[in-house]
């Protein structure tokens, strides 16, 4: 039964995308799956996709919750500059790291519960409650780092986003890590259940026992503290909050990964990995732009467009008109379960 | 500073009782000064500079921060005409919808001077207008490249400001036309870094890789000094050495650019002047005082920095400035 999951799982069409745009980027330039070993870690093109994925990723495990119930956060992106910026402020003025980086962690955390209550006690709607923070996030932001960029050399702060723990860039482990335990935490107990039926009717959730109102907290406030990770990850790596750009747009990203993974916008049914799975299709295409050559001027053309094509071969329409067609060609895995 | 005040004040008083004379500069005069808002580093130092020249000469500075609104700007504007200050001058947001309030301040007699961007309107409307040339900023960086490789062969990757932006155009066209005598040196890629430190490391990241580890790159020309930045860190995570095995130009002059050079990372950069002030007071003094017409568009110098220029010492003079 297991192995039959895993390769039903591995059939998806989010695998086969990002395969696709991992082949088109070997293409373009044949040294991409080239990893060397270099200064005590890996090091390429592949880890660059992993590297460079890995804030979107953490952003898109948190963004899934708020999705799975029905809502959602365009606050992530400026969270991630608020998390940055009180990090870099406080150990550019001699707090230690193993204080900064718990206030900063705080920061998001509260940021999430923020939302989290405009959306359950005075039920105004998710895109609404969320874009206030969103627009005013950046600015409190920028009033932390008083619209300069903080520089830090913290070694702590750096080892975050420029660090490397078994040779692979600590961004990724901590992405790897937080996806693991996420995933635990929502399939090994009744939470994602829970988030689920709150997802698809919080009136029925509620009549069925479920603390819609807790649930919603928690997933929001959640949300809130992956963005401050990922806030810590950009600012280590650069050794300097940019409240101006940290995370702009990237609340975007996250929502495009979650949405490329599967998870529907209406609520319910979600997958955290496989938003992540969304988050890697999204950075191979960027990084495949980058070692292209294309005139920058196509950027936006090229992704809208492979975005566009992998929507479409996802949608229900598309998947019954292939098999329909193709039915001869691929017949179904049939394994047995022994 | 309470010398600076009295100073200013003693000036200030002088020019109240010899008003019939024209020599005593800008001491005593009101002027408006109405600024985008806090976009970025350069702006903020922009605001610091403005408001320490106004001091220096005595200007009783009126100071607005329009937070990237056009309608306070014009807001503000009329409040200058209302107040009856002895002239404008304004950082544009956008560059149109500037005739009716430019018009009720020609009416009123108020000069105003544009800072760092143009609008479009007619030339009567403003006294003269105070910007750098961005096509100039990127030629001066590409000759400094030319005379500083010489004979060698040097493929040099660019680091592109945002797409459409007007600085990432005229940087670009600039240094290209810099380049263009020394068959010597090409441009192998170019791709945009949004003028941000990630993305100038990501994008730097993604040429190291596509030109064999960064062993053919002689040189990375990036359109702002953040993006140069994060491409030192690119250079320095792929195992080479920024400023000697791959040379860093770049554009702006900000604080953390001149700490990098004192580090020997980094090589030049071309200097943004954030005192588009001073040209503009000095152009008011004669307006004002001898009635001399200024010319239509001042330019500012583009200033060549390397680490010749004292780059710890222009770290530091530059850092208390809010860059």
């Amino acid at each position: 039964m297991k192995r039959q999951a895993l390769t039903s799982a591995l059939l998806r069409p989010q695998f086969a995308a990002l395969a696709a745009v991992l082949f088109i980027n070997w293409l373009l330039f044949p040294g991409f799956f080239t990893v060397t070993w270099q200064d005590g870690r890996f090091f390429g093109s592949l880890l660059d996709v992993l590297n460079r994925g890995a804030p979107v990723a953490i952003l898109a495990i948190g963004v899934t919750a708020v999705i799975a119930t029905k809502g959602v956060d365009l606050s992530v992106g400026a969270v991630m500059a608020i998390s940055g910026a009180v990090a870099a402020v406080m150990v550019s003025t001699g707090t230690p790291a193993a204080i900064a980086i718990p206030v900063a962690l705080l920061a998001g955390l509260i940021c999430g519960f923020w939302n989290g209550v405009l959306v359950t006690y005075l039920d105004i709607q998710p895109i609404i409650a969320t874009l206030v923070l969103m627009v005013a996030g950046r600015g409190l932001a920028q009033l932390i780092t008083e619209g300069s960029i903080v520089t830090f050399s913290d070694p702590v702060l750096s080892y975050i986003g420029t660090g490397a723990l078994f040779g692979l860039p600590m961004p990724v482990v901590i992405a790897f890590v937080l996806m693991i335990v996420t995933t635990i935490a929502v399939r090994r107990t009744a939470l994602g259940l829970l988030i689920e039926a709150v997802g698809v009717n919080r009136s029925a959730a509620r009549f069925a026992g479920i603390s819609s109102r807790l649930l919603l907290l928690l997933v929001y406030s959640f949300a809130g503290f992956c963005a401050a990770i990922a806030g810590l990850v950009v600012a280590g790596d650069i050794r300097g909050a940019d409240a101006n750009n940290a995370g702009l747009w990237l609340e975007l990203d996250a929502i495009l990964a979650v949405v490329l993974g599967g998870t529907s916008l209406l609520g319910g049914r979600f997958s955290i990995p496989m938003s992540v799975v969304g988050a890697l299709i999204i950075q191979a295409m960027n990084t495949g732009i980058l070692i292209s050559g294309f005139s920058p001027q196509f950027n936006l053309v090229v992704k809208s467009a492979v975005i566009i094509l992998i929507l479409v071969l996802q949608s229900p329409q598309a998947g019954q008109w292939l098999s329909r067609r193709f039915t001869p060609l691929t017949p179904p895995p049939k394994r047995s379960a022994k | 500073m309470s010398i600076i005040k009295k100073l200013a004040l003693v000036a200030g008083i002088g020019a109240l009782m010899s008003s019939t004379a024209s020599a005593e500069g800008l001491a005593g005069k009101v002027i408006g000064f109405s600024q985008i808002g806090s976009e970025s580093g350069w702006r903020a130092a922009e605001t610091s500079v403005t408001r320490a020249e106004a001091e220096r000469l005595g200007v009783d500075l009126k100071f607005a921060d329009a937070q990237q609104k056009q309608e306070n700007q014009i807001k503000a504007l009329r409040g200058f005409i209302a107040q009856g200050v002895d002239a404008i001058l304004i950082a544009p947001v956008v560059s149109t919808g500037w005739e009716e309030v430019l018009t009720e301040a020609k009416e009123a007699e108020i000069p105003v001077v544009l800072l760092d961007r143009g609008i479009d309107a007619p030339e009567d409307l403003y006294l003269t207008s105070v910007a750098s040339d961005q096509v100039k900023e990127g030629r001066v960086a590409g000759e400094w490249l030319v005379g500083e490789v010489g004979d060698r062969d040097c493929k040099v990757v660019e680091l592109q400001g945002t797409v459409g932006s007007s600085p990432a155009i005229n940087r670009k066209q600039g240094f290209e036309e810099g380049i263009a005598a020394a068959s010597n040196i090409s441009i192998i890629r170019s791709q945009t870094g949004d003028f941000t430190r990630s993305k100038g490391k990501e994008v730097m990241e993604g040429f190291l890789k596509a030109e064999g580890g960064g062993a053919e790159i002689c040189a990375v020309y990036a359109h702002n000094d953040d993006m140069a930045v994060g491409a030192i860190q690119a250079i320095k995570d792929a195992g080479l050495k920024p400023g000697s095995d791959i040379l860093v130009v770049s554009i702006d002059a900000v604080p953390d650019i001149f700490a990098a050079m004192a580090a020997g990372e980094a090589n030049a950069t071309v200097e943004l002047t954030p005192n588009m002030a001073g040209p503009a007071f000095e152009a008011l003094d004669a307006f004002l005082n001898a009635g001399t017409m200024p010319e239509k568009f001042i330019i500012t110098e583009s200033k060549l920095y390397t680490p010749a220029d004292d780059p710890q010492g222009e770290y530091d003079r530059r850092k208390g400035l809010g860059y």
